[in-house]
């Protein structure tokens, strides 16, 4: 295997497409014949679904349909978990379709298939729905008091309990000379992709093929979800990926939509499309990142820590989708993040309320505890008069101590291990980079009118989950390479960095890896598809196993046409060599293809430190920052370029979770932030000081590649690292953040009120 | 109503509902699918289309109000043979991940480098303060916007600008030609 | 998020948009667009009929005189960015435009726009109460003036009849040495204002403020003056205590709501700080 595309800064071949335009995202495509579906959504948080009236929508022109749960037989087809599915989670799982109860305000109850979507939606307003109000649940209060339930069977709102636990946590905390409790709370906010959901559906009837436009992230997977609600066998859908734009674990899942966008097409006889607008977005894609801690910290007076331990508590929303457990559980498992503590009870309790369900947002629950945890060791550090930084790296995880277990979660027995790495080392040079003997002497300092900040994080990032992925490498009649793969692209640029890890797996120029197909079913038997930071190691994984493999048929062909034996094959870049000096050209060969995989059960630690230097305006409470470095060790490095973008990106996502994204609800479960003019996303102009340093110095050991998960861990530090400059920028009040985001109006009123407890102590 | 306008450099008439957007009415009528839509309510700017060169929101206006104007969308200012520098630049600078705001983002820097070829980094980023990216963090795009800045200059020795009556005429043949970004070769 | 159908006329004349006004109960009139098309894509609105005032001509002039500023209803921000005499026959209204929404808006939003549609939060309802400006408008009963500190009526209602179009904005004209300064709070940079405030005063014989004027938006339901701070301002040497002083009878003054991006606290110590600014700004 050379070493000549891997490691170096290669532009996107996908560019080439998406600069022009020329990309195809869902919306895009328009067969013969086409409907448009559009969505009749619950208006109301908590009520009993008594009737749905279509008739007078049915009269409008251009509609020709409308569906609803009576449609669907008995009940409408449930929607299984796909992480976590543990039977506990079973009776909260999400229809298809609303059938006797609504549980959050855009919950599907009716589809309208029209000759426009606007003819559709006009049709929405012609549907009368009988919903009988019940009091809804918004929040973890209502949910503990049980007075409402969405699920009367179960008798409770809370669907489950996590724990994790090592070591022995309750004797820890019973000889600890220091301990210190605190309460923590990140907002509701979401990965909101720019290009919105859509889904198209084609039901050729003719031959039974059912084609489904618009999979992402996930296609395998949804496709056998989709067989067993739908009955056909899984070799009946074909599940075509498109470009997509954006997914950040909340595209790509399992929705109600899809089953009845293609349940429509099938129903109806015609292709059906429906493409979700912003305001069904911010209501129906997965929520996220709702959750409060309670939590305890033992240390010695030197600052070791002792122990952890605590109770979380996540809001998630009315039902639990594919993946809304992950969450939970990551809050739980990764309080501890990067440091030694051997001592951890700590509990997530998940509440069901009457809000949009819950799902992955990139880092979950990392993003949340690392600004718990780090928040926390600041608190500390103050209390014990220790230098933040020195406090920190005395606890750090040593590289002589990896692999490093964490605690174990119960239920569904999880246990993990952190790889590898050198904590410390990029931590030192996170301090180098931002120069932080120097700039600490600003710490809490007012200078024409702004106090300045300083603050260090450290977080790791868990990537690469298994159990599997697949790959393919066939050669064309050309001598070029079409690579498949079991992975799927969600804007990251994978036709790329699989082609660089082909072209030197098969010691062949770049140019010859003519096309890298993903996503799409049709291609291989199975996939598993892009999430936790997988692609690169899985699939990356995959790929050098299926050009080895291709290099043995390879072989074996030219060793029976060149008379020599497999073993005395030479493969050239555009020749194969027998052991007598005959050549054949590769292109002889075109047709031989051959399929790898690589399976796995551990996960990949990237890991690394952020800090950060920020003013605080003390009368409107905003924020700016002067200057962000993220440094982070990825194990093996793939394409600079593309690593550098994921990092950048993500940290701008945890900057837009710190300061700005907030999804709000009223008392009623009304969603207030329903547009983007409320629902803040950073721009261009909010955060532009900001730097990244990518680090290779430890390889993966449980992969081939040697690389690590690197697609969320800008943003998981961010939280944290911000929370903690704005207090030392402001100690001088003496404002300790709690809670996210930090936005003008909060920091404003947190020195407001820190001001009026001084004055009353006065 | 009868329409008519001018797209890329071409005459085109349509027959649309006063309340079809100019935004939709390129994706769904003329089949030019480049301009993107993102929010539907003026925000994102991925829709951001050219009109009389002037960067406007295409989902803020009615396609009937384009009566007698010209519009440019990203295939008018995109060719088959070469990137532009501005594309070259955004890939060169990986100012694109997913690629659904690139368009609105190319549309709105090339309305602002032709009249702003020599802006700085505070004017680019307040101009693209309205255009959302979610992928790329925006460092990359602003410092790809700059790097393009001299092929818009006219007495610069950058490359001479796209002009965009003499691009190649795309209309209709969108769907057919889609293909042709993909080739790496 | 499709918009909801409606009938659409293009007239050439003003006459013939009154006409179509004034016969159509529930029509709208159109003229950039870029607050209206939200509000029909979000479904808030839908009326019948849409008068786009796209093809008259004459309301697109800015004219500079002797009597100050005029400015056609169909002006855009960016004319009036790219307009050179602004900057000094209007400095307060380009400070104030340099904060409106963003590029794309700025080449389609118009002035007329946005004071019909008189958000509590805009800038261009503040700027024009802040100035006492006068909006000409026209209607089936012919044409009248109105003085903003009466056209703003509450938050998206104005005193515009059904059938009137606003043809003209008078902005009284700007001494070269008068004093001005314009703050603005956004969450985002091109976002509404959750505060902002405009000011400007002249300077007397004595060096004393006189013809005091505190505008302020994002703080209640109308754009508003704050005559108790421009009390503060009248007659005083306009120094640290004096711009401390106007500033608290600022936030002292005004009657803000919470919303979900601020409290209604944050909101009246905010503008306050805004004014102080604006001040700071006016007196260096």
């Amino acid at each position: 295997m050379k070493n000549t595309f891997i490691g170096a800064p290669i532009e996107r071949r996908e560019d080439l497409r998406f600069v022009r335009g020329r990309g195809q995202y869902v919306d895009d495509l328009a067969p013969a014949g086409l409907l448009h579906a559009v969505i009749l959504r619950s208006s109301v948080a908590h009520g009993r679904l008594h009737g749905v009236d279509a008739s007078a929508a049915l009269q409008i022109p251009g509609v020709r349909g409308v569906i609803a749960a009576k449609d669907m037989g008995e009940r409408p087809p449930i929607i299984p978990m796909r992480l976590q599915p543990l039977p506990d989670f079973k009776p909260y799982e999400q229809p298809v379709i609303a059938a006797d109860k609504v549980r959050y305000v855009g919950e599907p109850v009716a589809v309208v298939l029209a000759d426009s979507a606007a003819i559709g939606e006009d049709a929405l307003e012609a549907i009368s729905v009988d919903i009988e109000p019940l009091p809804p649940v918004t929040d973890l209060a209502g949910a503990a008091a049980g007075a409402s339930l969405l699920f009367e069977p179960t008798g409770t709102n809370i669907a489950l309990k996590f724990r994790a636990e090592r070591g022995d946590a309750a004797a820890a905390f019973k000889d600890a000379p220091y301990r210190r409790r605190e309460r923590f709370k990140v907002q509701r906010h979401y990965g909101l992709t720019m290009e919105p959901r859509g889904l198209l559906a084609e039901w050729d009837a003719a031959v039974g093929i059912l084609r489904v436009f618009g999979a992402a992230k996930v296609p395998f997977f949804n496709r056998r979800i989709l067989a067993g609600q739908i009955g056909l066998p899984e070799t009946a859908i074909d599940m075509v990926e498109n470009d997509v734009g954006g997914g950040f674990g909340a595209r790509g899942e399992f929705y109600p939509e899809d089953f009845l966008i293609p349940f429509a097409a099938r129903h109806i006889g015609r292709p059906v499309k429906w493409i979700e607008d912003r305001r069904e977005n911010l209501m129906t894609m997965n929520h996220a990142r709702e959750a409060e801690v309670d939590v305890e910290i033992a240390c010695t007076r030197d600052g070791k820590i002792l122990g952890l331990r605590g109770n979380a508590y996540t809001d998630m929303g009315a039902y639990m989708r594919t993946n809304g457990a992950v969450g939970s559980r990551n809050i739980a498992q990764f309080m501890s993040g990067p440091y030694r503590i051997e001592n951890i009870d700590i509990d997530t309790t998940l509440f069901m309320t009457n809000k949009t369900p819950v799902g992955t947002y990139r880092g979950p629950g990392r993003f949340e505890t690392d600004f718990f945890r780090e928040r926390l060791l600041d608190l500390v550090a103050k209390d014990l008069r220790l230098d933040p930084i020195e406090f920190r790296r005395r606890n750090l995880v040593a590289d002589a101590e990896m692999p490093y277990r964490l605690a174990t979660i119960t239920p569904f027995e999880s246990k993990d291990e952190l790889d590898s790495g050198d904590y410390a080392a990029t931590l030192d040079r996170c301090l180098a980079e931002i120069g932080w003997n120097e700039k600490r002497k600003l710490q809490g300092r007012l200078i024409d009118g702004r106090y300045h900040g300083l603050a260090l994080g450290c977080f790791i990032e868990g990537g690469a989950a298994g159990p599997k992925e697949t790959a393919k490498v066939a050669l064309n009649d050309d001598a070029t390479f079409t690579v498949s793969m079991g992975s799927s692209a969600v804007g990251q640029g994978v036709e790329t960095v699989f082609a660089q890890i082909a072209a030197d797996a098969l010691e062949v120029p770049l140019d010859r890896i003519r096309e890298v197909l993903h996503g799409s079913t049709a291609y291989l038997t199975e996939g598993y598809g892009a999430y936790h930071s997988r692609s690169v190691v899985m699939g990356g994984s995959a790929l050098l196993d299926a050009v080895e493999k291709f290099r043995a048929a390879l072989r074996a062909e030219a060793g029976k046409r060149l008379g020599c034996t497999a073993e005395g094959v030479k493969i050239g870049d555009d020749k194969v060599k027998g052991v007598d000096g005959r050549a054949l050209p590769l292109k002889d060969f075109a047709g031989i293809a051959a399929e790898g995989f690589f399976l796995n059960k551990k996960h990949t630690w990237t890991y690394g430190a952020h800090a950060a230097h920020v003013t605080v305006d003390a009368k409107t409470g905003r924020v700016e920052i002067l200057d962000y470095v993220a440094v982070e060790d990825v194990g093996r490095i793939i394409n600079p370029l593309t690593l550098k973008g994921q990092v950048i990106g993500s940290l701008v996502q945890g900057l837009g979770g710190a300061f700005l994204e907030h999804l709000v609800y009223d008392e009623h479960g009304q969603l207030l932030t329903g547009s983007l003019m409320d629902y803040l996303l950073p721009t261009a102009s909010d955060f532009p000081n900001l730097r990244s340093f990518a680090t290779d110095q430890k390889p993966s050991p449980i992969n081939p590649l040697g690389a690590k998960g690197a697609g969320e861990g800008g943003m998981i530090a961010a939280g944290g690292v911000m929370a903690n400059a704005v207090a030392n920028a402001l100690a001088d009040f003496g404002v300790e953040p709690r809670e996210l985001p930090l936005s003008p109006p909060r920091v404003w009123e947190m020195i407001n009120a820190a001001r009026q407890t001084k004055q009353a102590a006065e | 109503m009868a329409t008519r306008f001018e797209v890329n450099g071409k005459a085109v008439e349509v027959a649309v509902e006063p309340r079809l957007t100019l935004a939709d009415c390129l994706r769904h009528v003329l089949r030019l699918t480049g301009t993107h839509v993102g929010c539907e309510h003026g925000v994102c700017g991925a829709c951001t289309v050219l009109l009389d060169g002037e960067a406007v929101r295409a989902c803020l206006l009615l396609a009937v109000q384009a009566e007698g104007r010209s519009i440019t969308t990203i295939e008018g200012l995109s060719s088959d043979e070469d990137l532009t520098p501005l594309q070259k630049s955004f890939r060169k600078h990986h100012a694109l991940q997913c690629g659904f705001c690139t368009p609105g983002m190319i549309t709105t820097a090339h309305a602002l480098l032709s009249e702003e070829p020599d802006c700085d980094a505070d004017r680019v980023r307040e101009v693209l303060s309205g255009n959302l990216c979610r992928c790329t963090g925006y460092i990359s795009i602003v410092e790809a916007v700059l790097d393009a800045r001299s092929a818009y200059r006219k007495d610069g020795a950058g490359e001479p600008k796209q002009s965009r009556s003499r691009e190649r005429d795309r209309v209709g043949a969108h769907g057919a030609s889609r293909d042709d970004g993909r080739e790496p070769r | 998020m499709k918009l909801p159908a409606f009938d659409y006329a293009c007239p050439t004349t003003l006459a013939e948009a009154v006409t179509l006004l004034a016969a159509h109960e529930d029509a709208k009139v159109l003229a950039g667009g870029q607050s209206l098309v939200p509000m029909l894509a979000f479904r808030v609105t839908a009326p019948s009929l849409l008068v786009d005032l796209g093809r008259l001509s004459g309301l697109k002039d800015i004219r500079i005189g002797d009597d100050g500023v005029r400015l056609g209803a169909l002006v855009r921000w960016r004319d009036i960015l790219d307009n050179a005499g602004l900057a000094r026959a209007h400095p307060l209204l380009v400070a104030a435009v340099h904060h409106v929404a963003h590029y794309q808006i700025r080449n389609r939003g118009t002035v007329g726009g946005s004071i019909a549609h008189a958000d509590p939060a805009a800038e261009m309802p503040g700027i024009v109460t802040a100035c006492d400006a006068e909006i000409a408008v026209t209607g089936k009963a012919g044409t009248r003036v109105i003085p903003a500190a009466e056209f703003f009526v509450s938050a998206l209602t104005t005193a515009l009849a059904p059938d009137e179009i606003i043809t003209e904005i008078h902005f009284p004209a700007w001494p070269a040495a008068r004093r001005f300064g314009f703050e603005e709070f956004a969450l985002r940079r091109g976002d509404f204002a959750i505060a902002a405030a405009a000011v400007f005063y002249d300077h007397n014989a004595a060096g004393r403020a006189i013809n005091a004027h505190v505008g302020v938006i994002g703080v209640g339901d109308r754009p508003a003056r704050i005559a108790a701070a421009e009390a503060v301002l009248n007659g005083a040497k306009v120094d640290a205590d004096t711009i401390a002083r106007a500033a608290a009878a600022t936030s002292a003054a005004v009657t803000p709501q919470d919303d979900i991006h601020a409290s209604a606290a944050y909101r009246r110590s905010l503008v306050g700080t805004m004014v102080e600014r604006a001040l700071l700004a006016a007196t260096t």
